[in-house]
């Protein structure tokens, strides 16, 4: 015991010694240094960023957003013209990268998880195929994916020799056609509505829950909230007259009428960076199906269950507590992946980032902007994941 | 409880093991095991860790596989046809000594999945199902908890529930008390004596030497993959014929 030592008991400055020893104190100040280097590295950067800039009569500041852009965009998803601001249309640039990133998202995960059971299935030849699509799709860098489905598109025939999907829409090097219901203002009330019954299911889900745990009486919520998921948007359209029209492609010169149009350029990109995502969540679904116990399954074949059965009742539910973190990454890591359009021209964010950098010569503030969507996006889509993730786990104790 | 009913009056067996021989790769864990079981009898394997026991009852419902051999249950041979593993699982329930409750399910839908499932009741009747042997096990009033919630004696008697509630005719019991507190060792028993009396056909492996003397119509030995001896517990207990019976009850009797 150093208290025990009476030299070390009669120094005068013991209180001193005992801040200076403590443990909260030593952490407090390697904190307050490294905080202060991070601070001046910061200022360090910022003042030599604004010096070069001022040297080369560059203007500071996000005022150039507010300014014309003059370029058009292929593909928007809002109403853009060049006489737009920059502003607009690096929302453009942000709704298109959603819109593939969202996409991209549910074919990952489809295809992610059929593979990554086939992973583990009992049949021999599609575990097999199974295990040389992921080693494929995951060991191919992402770009050349992308270009490759690029190729294979641009290599479809024309749209006068265009591929005829039974009367429903063309494929073809301009994309895939299909009929679509024509636009009425009654879809985007119907969207809402949509919306409006997903929520409502979800709070009916939560008040069944406390009703449960309060009376011990059990409320089936499932098939009101599909009546009302399915419902509302059904009575928002009889609400509009019901309009049924649809809008079928017709070849017109060299391409088609009426219709909607996934672009090549989507089709490519979408395809490229959800197969190589998939391969990854197969392997991410691998692991989960694996790293639910053996006895779980056992338990399972002695009443009699069906493999079926066990996989979707007993250990896909069990195994999605594994597997939803690092979904949520490959998920991010999609979005992020998207950033690769400018190589096929889809017009994302970055594409069109880099289009307003170069007319306005803003570099740091166009990056800046870009490098924070992306970093909402992606804390977004995490702590949606959370959620969920918090919604699969197991109830202990 | 008469413990006079021997294998011979119980009318024909439902479950017949003849030379019964497994391997795990070069190792053979078990050797030519014979084994009839008459309906209503309660038969208790015992050995020491390592002697096959597990295996062999996970034979019976082909959580294990024999490769040499006959099983027959309720004159159905087992074999690996889909058909007669799904028809001789659904007469067979299981008790895992590690309960193996489903931890994502509440305790009601752990005892519904079978039956919705695979016997393909109304919910409705499930639930009532579940009740009656939740009822059964004393513990109605956990139905909405989930498996981890509950202590390791409740887990095990909801297992026996879930077992039942595909209304079996066979009950296997692997070893169902190894995992427990000995506080909860006696509720489990106590079940498992109340599911005896009722008639049910089953099969215990288990070092609870108290359970084989008052339930057991028959106990056997093993001990490295063999079947050593065979007896009613009175006999076994009191006169066991074999040397390694008797090294083996010395040791678990001794405390």
């Amino acid at each position: 015991m150093l208290d025990a030592n009476p030299a070390y008991r009669q120094r005068p400055s013991r209180r001193m010694r005992d801040i200076l020893y403590s443990e909260s104190f030593r952490t407090a100040i390697y904190q307050i240094a490294l905080a202060g280097a991070v601070g001046l590295l910061g200022l360090f950067l910022y003042q030599n960023v604004i010096e070069n800039l001022q040297r080369q009569n560059i203007a500071t500041g996000f005022g150039f957003l507010r300014e014309i852009s003059q370029f058009e965009i292929g593909e928007t998803l809002i109403e853009y013209s060049s006489r737009d601001t920059y502003f607009r249309a690096l929302v453009v640039g942000l709704l298109n990268t959603l819109k593939v990133s969202a996409a991209g998202i549910v074919l990952a995960t489809l295809v992610g998880f059929c593979v990554g059971i086939a992973r583990v299935s009992n049949n021999w030849l599609l575990q097999r195929i199974a295990t040389g699509y992921v080693e494929i799709v995951r060991n191919i860098p992402v770009i050349l994916q992308v270009i490759f489905w690029a190729a294979v598109i641009r290599n479809l025939p024309a749209p006068r020799q265009a591929l005829d999907l039974w009367g429903t829409g063309f494929l073809s090097n301009r994309g895939l056609t299909v009929a679509t219901p024509a636009s009425d203002p009654a879809h985007l009330w119907m969207i809402l509505a949509f919306v409006a019954g997903v929520a409502l299911m979800v709070a009916g889900d939560r008040w069944a829950k406390r009703h449960r745990e309060a009376t011990g009486r059990h409320v089936d919520i499932l098939w009101p909230g599909l009546a009302l998921i399915v419902g509302l948007p059904l009575l928002v359209w009889l609400a509009f007259g019901a309009p049924h029209a649809i809008s079928f492609p017709e070849r017109k010169g060299f391409n088609f009428a009426g219709g909607s149009t996934v672009s090549p350029e989507f089709v490519a990109l979408m395809t490229g960076i959800s197969l190589y995502a998939s391969g990854f969540i197969a392997e991410i679904v691998r692991a989960g199906i694996q790293a639910t116990p053996k006895g779980q399954v056992e338990a399972a074949r002695s009443i009699a269950l069906r493999p079926r059965f066990i996989m979707r009742y007993v250990v896909l539910p069990q195994a999605l507590r594994v597997i939803v973190p690092p979904l949520t990454s490959q998920y991010v890591s999609l979005i992020k992946n998207s950033s690769i359009a400018v190589v096929v021209g889809y017009p994302d964010l970055v594409n069109i980032g880099n289009t307003v950098m170069n007319q306005t010569g803003q570099a740091v503030e166009a990056i800046a902007v870009m490098m924070l969507v992306y970093l909402i996006v992606s804390l977004v889509t995490s702590t949606l994941m959370n959620l969920y993730n918090r919604l699969v786990a197991i109830k202990e104790r | 409880m008469t413990k006079s009913t021997s294998t011979l009056n119980a009318g024909d067996p439902v479950i017949s093991l003849h030379n019964v021989s497994k391997w795990y790769g070069q190792f053979q864990c078990l050797h030519n095991v014979s084994l009839d079981v008459g309906k209503g009898e309660r038969v208790v394997v015992c050995g020491p860790s390592g002697s096959g026991k597990s295996t062999l009852i996970r034979c019976i419902n082909r959580l294990e596989v024999h490769q040499e051999g006959q099983i027959v249950v309720k004159g159905l041979e087992m074999t690996d046809n889909i058909k007669s593993i799904d028809a001789i699982r659904r007469n067979i329930g299981m008790v895992f000594q590690n309960f193996n409750l489903f931890p994502h399910l509440t305790v009601l839908e752990n005892l519904t999945l079978g039956p919705t499932l695979t016997r393909q009741m109304k919910k409705a009747d499930a639930d009532e199902l579940a009740m009656h042997f939740l009822r059964k096990v004393r513990i109605p009033e956990q139905a909405q908890k989930y498996p981890l919630q509950l202590s390791g004696g409740q887990q095990q008697r909801v297992a026996i529930a879930r077992s039942l509630c595909m209304e079996p005719e066979i009950m296997l019991f692997d070893e169902p008390t190894s995992a427990l507190d000995p506080e909860m060792i006696k509720e489990v028993l106590d079940t498992m004596i109340e599911l005896a009396q009722s008639g049910m056909t089953m099969i215990v492996v288990t070092h609870e030497m108290g359970f084989a003397r008052t339930v057991a119509d028959n106990v056997v030995f093993m001990a490295d993959g063999r079947k050593i001896e065979s007896a009613p517990p009175e006999e076994f207990f009191g006169n066991p014929r074999e040397e390694r019976t008797r090294a083996f009850l010395d040791q678990i009797l001794k405390h």
